[in-house]
């Protein structure tokens, strides 16, 4: 990363110098595996983790209920603007491939559900969305960091997994082959 | 010679319409960061993930206060150990909080904050909270910089991380 100066991380500069600090790194990850709260296993190709919920329109949300359909499980926030710039993309595609099987469902990661609420109505959301939390989170092997999108096959399976500022054409070709033709 | 010439010019042709509708396409897609996103935090005050690391073992009086100025959702999942959760930096609510916690101390404390809520350039807690900091008069405050996410590029590092409130 150029932007940092190379001073910021008071790199060391001699050889003895930069063997404690990587020997204290090294504890330190070692450390952290052993004391890390968030799940590290991928879910990929495994079964989706269930969970059940109250979407925004108060309907009853259970995943295991999209099962036979391709979903999208999008974790998004209102302060996340990446997730915005998605989300007309979502409608869109929940539109032109619900037909053929797509089911996009949004978790707000939001603290205040209030505010979910009205970004949901402004972006005239055409698929459910229910509230997130850290438990739910963690069963996904940790949202820290969004926008945060799982492909779930129709079998329930997990088939890819995008993070950030995602290509959304390359998603597009993704999910596409999965569809009922 | 006339054809190899011609058929020259139409893949070039060909490269820069490729060219050219691919910028479009990224163009309509990333649009650029908002303002008072963590692009207007200086350079010179943005610590590296690892410098942390290091800051985390001191254990004299110059240990610095760390912060977290994004979501409360995110910091209840994993959060670097012994930081504090401050508010979002992009509501005044957040920034009350946050004015609240630091407001009694020496102006030369050294405070770190973090978001890492998403991409660095469209952060919108950090830039707020460190302006607020300044603004009150504090002079040794960095920012954690985390080009992705926390999740990338602090818990998937292997760096330490602690679970609640």
């Amino acid at each position: 990363m150029s932007g940092i100066p190379k001073a910021i991380g008071n790199a060391p500069c001699t050889l003895r110098r930069s063997f404690t600090v990587k020997l204290l790194l090294g504890l330190c990850v070692g450390v952290s595996a052993a004391q890390s709260p968030v799940a590290t296993t991928s879910l990929l190709h495994k079964q989706a983790p269930q969970f059940v919920r109250t979407d925004l329109e108060n309907r009853k949300l259970d995943l295991r209920a999209y099962r036979g359909k391709v979903v999208l499980l999008d974790f998004w926030a209102t302060w996340c603007a990446s997730c915005q710039i998605e989300m007309p993309r979502f409608v869109a595609w929940q539109s032109q491939y619900g037909p053929r099987g797509l089911q996009i469902i949004g978790i707000s990661m939001d603290d205040d559900p209030a505010l979910a609420r009205k970004l949901y109505k402004k972006m005239k959301l055409n698929y459910p969305v229910a509230m997130g939390d850290d438990k739910l989170g963690r069963l996904y092997g940790g949202v820290l960091g969004l926008p945060l999108t799982y492909l779930i096959d129709s079998q329930g399976n997990v088939q890819a997994r995008f993070r950030g500022e995602a290509d959304l054409n390359s998603i597009e070709e993704q999910f596409k082959p999965l569809l009922r033709p | 010679m006339k054809i190899g010439l011609v058929r020259r010019s139409g893949i070039t042709a060909l490269l820069v319409f490729a060219f050219l509708s691919l910028s479009m396409q990224l163009r309509a897609q990333f649009t650029p960061a908002p303002a008072g996103s963590a692009f207007s935090i200086p350079d010179a005050q943005l610590l590296k993930p690892e410098a942390l690391v290091q800051l985390l073992h001191t254990t004299n009086k110059d240990k610095p206060l760390i912060l977290q100025v994004g979501s409360h959702m995110l910091f209840t999942q994993a959060h670097v150990p012994g930081s504090e959760y401050a508010g979002p930096g992009s509501q005044p609510a957040g920034i009350e909080q946050l004015q609240n916690r630091v407001n009694a101390l020496p102006r030369k404390k050294l405070i770190v904050l973090y978001c890492g809520c998403c991409p660095w350039n469209r952060c919108p807690n950090l830039g707020p909270a460190f302006a607020k900091l300044r603004e009150m008069g504090f002079t040794n405050v960095k920012a954690l910089y985390l080009a992705n996410n926390f999740g990338a590029d602090w818990a998937d590092k292997g760096y330490p991380v602690e679970a609640g409130n």
